[in-house]
């Protein structure tokens, strides 16, 4: 069930999990978020066809590090520019001459690289085994990540966006505004989300940039509905009407008065939004109209396992672990934020 | 609904609400079902915009996308045709909208056959399991979320909803691979490819049904259980929610059985917001089934859209994209329609 909405109820699971704090929960969530984040960051040091360092005819080389920095806006342009050097391929792991050295990536193997047999079990140069291809495993996972943290991240922070003006202008202008802003999230609600995606994808085509677009700019409904209600229900308070009477001006009070309220409640929809991006890349990828087949995505890798379920099983092992553990992440760390941010969930007390 | 004979002057907007008690429920009916019609233009629209702002045109031989498939020159000519891009863009949005009203969308490219019935053919299956799938899921979470909400907090509590939490985490086409691998190759209980068996057709009715169900078992599951883990936590919260209001309080103080109480006055309460909830659980689970249906080859909506999608099937794609949210539209109003028979409150919002 992705993008089922979150806005008005979600797992509402009062005190009986303990998702406080200090609780093991809440501690494994953001030590496994922050490591599914680094992983995707500096996927190139950890599985690479190309070494850290090396020192090749006498000079030094970087290639995997510049890789790493290669996708940063401003960095990235200036790397690719100047043709970061690439290893010879043919001698690359065996034949090295007594001048050259080169140091690997723990996993030394590109997730598209096709360099063992297929289907081979788990053992010590591929520690998850090969696919059926004959690529490796675990590096196919540590770059899957990347694509699902990307997509993730990005299309909540464009879906945050369009939510945020949609829902504003909605509720701070009230009346005609309201009007067509509220019948816009309607329209956008009555499509299945992935019914709308999957046809945008057919105009955009393939790759990461068009799945951040087409889910960012579907999946901003229940933002907009959230703020939109924050916004009507902060404007009659007696603070708003204190800074109108000191003469602000509307986009100030927007800003500076109703906006600040609405951003914690947007927080935990976005955190759980990101888990309903994480499964919709996913299943966009598992239907091979997502990301495009040539880059390592976690709903490929389940797609690869489905095609040879009856031999090799053990294939969808990984794909399967990570999204399970991506999501579960989101919805505790969002249950969290939000039993933390709702003051009539605060511990013990209860306001009303 | 007490009508008291003081209060029958006619409502005006700016009345005390609870004055024009009589007319409210018809008033509000009327605005909501009046309401949809600018929705239903906008989803025309939308798609009328998705179709029309493609690059190029949607008649144009190859329009990106999916390798080099693009458009044969007849279909590109008859796209032209249906389309009729050599008109005003105002006459093609009024000529889009007739034959969304009246359901024409054209011939699919793939056979030829009417679009519309096309899609009839596919809507069926994928709506009796959806909405029969919902009703198992309400027969199931009733029960187990009323157990946990009046046991709230002990272990049985616990357990219900870690696995809650658990299930909704894992994503239905991960639980549909395992299933087929588990349920459908290792114990061959199930199948789990198409909706019928070869043999079908030699069937008397009732093993075409046994057959028929046999065959939805494990896709149903799949739509089953993260509804059941979506919805237990929801109605739980909810139940323990109206436990606390004072009317639970006054009515076993005025010494009505436990029983009493809770099917007469905290049930109701409950399942109430149940029903806004199918608002957007219907869209939902209709969205996750392409990947399901495409993953048992069951002959759905979902498997539609993809097959027109891969056949680059325009008619089909923009007549299916219309429906489903046509259908979500109806949905959401018989929703909004019987919650404001049940609840009073709403009508004066």
């Amino acid at each position: 069930m992705t993008a089922m909405n979150h806005s008005n109820s979600i797992l509402a699971f009062d005190r009986s999990l303990a998702i406080d704090e200090r609780s093991w929960l809440t501690r494994g969530a953001l030590v496994t978020a922050a490591l599914f984040v680094s992983v995707a960051l500096f996927a190139p040091l950890l599985a690479w066809h190309q070494p850290i360092v090396c020192k090749y005819q006498g000079t030094y080389h970087f290639p995997a590090v510049a890789d790493t920095f290669s996708r940063i806006p401003l960095v990235g342009g200036w790397i690719q520019k100047s043709k970061p050097f690439r290893f010879p391929s043919f001698d690359a792991r065996t034949a090295l001459d007594s001048d050259t050295f080169a140091l690997w990536p723990p996993i030394a193997y590109g997730p598209s690289e096709m360099i063992a047999g297929a289907n081979l079990p788990a053992s010590g140069a591929h520690m998850l085994g090969t696919d059926d291809r004959g690529r490796d495993v675990l590096a196919r996972l540590i770059h899957g990540t990347r694509v699902s943290v990307r997509v993730g991240v990005y299309s909540m922070l464009l879906a945050g966006l369009v939510g945020i003006i949609i829902g504003g202008a909605a509720g701070f202008y009230g009346g005609a505004v309201d009007w067509i802003c509220s019948r816009l999230i309607e329209i956008m609600m009555c499509f299945p989300a992935f019914f709308l995606i999957l046809v945008v994808m057919v105009w955009i085509g393939n790759g990461v940039t068009g799945v951040i677009l087409v889910i960012g700019l579907t999946q901003w409904t229940s933002i907009a509905r959230l703020v939109r209600a924050e916004f009507i229900s902060a404007r009659e308070l007696d603070y708003v009407d204190a800074a109108r009477s000191y003469g602000a001006t509307g986009s100030y009070i927007a800003i500076r008065h109703l906006l600040p309220g609405a951003l914690a409640p947007t927080l935990v929809v976005l955190t759980f939004g990101v888990a309903d991006a994480i499964l919709l890349e996913a299943g966009l990828s598992w239907l091979g109209l997502g990301v495009g087949s040539e880059m390592a995505t976690w709903g490929g890798m389940l797609r690869d396992a489905y095609d040879q379920i009856r031999t090799h099983p053990g294939l969808m092992v990984a794909p399967c672990v990570a999204i399970f553990l991506s999501v579960l992440c989101c919805h505790i760390m969002g249950e969290r934020l939000r039993r933390s941010l709702d003051p009539r969930n605060s511990y013990g007390r209860s306001v009303a | 609904m007490t009508s008291c004979g003081l209060d029958c002057r006619t409502p005006t907007p700016h009345d005390n609400p609870l004055q024009h008690r009589q007319n409210g429920v018809w008033h509000y009916l009327l605005k909501r079902i009046l309401l949809t019609i600018p929705t239903f233009v906008g989803i025309v629209l939308l798609t009328f915009v998705v179709i029309h702002l493609a690059p190029g045109s949607p008649a144009t031989g190859t329009v990106g996308g999916f390798g080099e498939s693009g458009v044969s020159a007849a279909n590109h000519d008859r796209l032209r045709e249906h389309f009729e891009l050599d008109a005003p863009v105002t006459k093609r949005f009024g000529r889009w909208i007739m034959r969304v009203a009246c359901f024409d969308f054209g011939q699919s490219f793939a056979d030829g056959q009417p679009v519309s019935k096309r899609i009839i053919e596919r809507v069926y299956p994928t709506l009796i399991l959806t909405f029969s799938i919902i009703v198992i899921a309400l027969l199931i979470v009733i029960p187990v979320a009323a157990y946990a909400a009046l046991n709230a907090g002990g272990f049985v509590d616990k357990v219900i909803l870690g696995a809650c939490v658990g299930l909704y985490a894992i994503p239905p086409y991960v639980f549909g691979m395992l299933l087929i691998l588990v349920v459908g190759v290792a114990l061959d209980w199930f199948p789990f490819s198409g909706l019928t068996s070869e043999d079908h057709a030699q069937m008397n009715g009732w093993q075409r049904l046994v057959d028929l169900i046999n065959h939805s078992v494990l896709i149903g599951a799949c739509i089953l259980y993260p509804l059941v883990a979506y919805l237990v936590p929801f109605v739980r919260a909810t139940m323990l929610a109206v436990l606390k209001e004072d009317f639970v309080r006054a009515a076993f103080a005025r010494g009505l059985s436990r029983r009493r109480v809770i099917f007469r006055h905290v049930l109701p309460n409950t399942l109430r917001p149940l029903l806004t909830v199918m608002g957007l659980i219907v869209p939902a689970v209709l969205g996750g089934s392409v990947v399901l249906e495409v993953m048992f080859s069951w002959p759905g909506m979902g498997r539609l859209l993809y097959e027109s999608i891969l056949q680059r099937d325009y008619p089909v794609i923009m007549g299916m994209t219309v429906l489903s949210a046509v259908i979500v539209l109806g949905v959401t109003l018989i929703v909004d329609v019987l919650y404001a028979l049940a609840d009073p409150r709403v009508r004066y919002a």
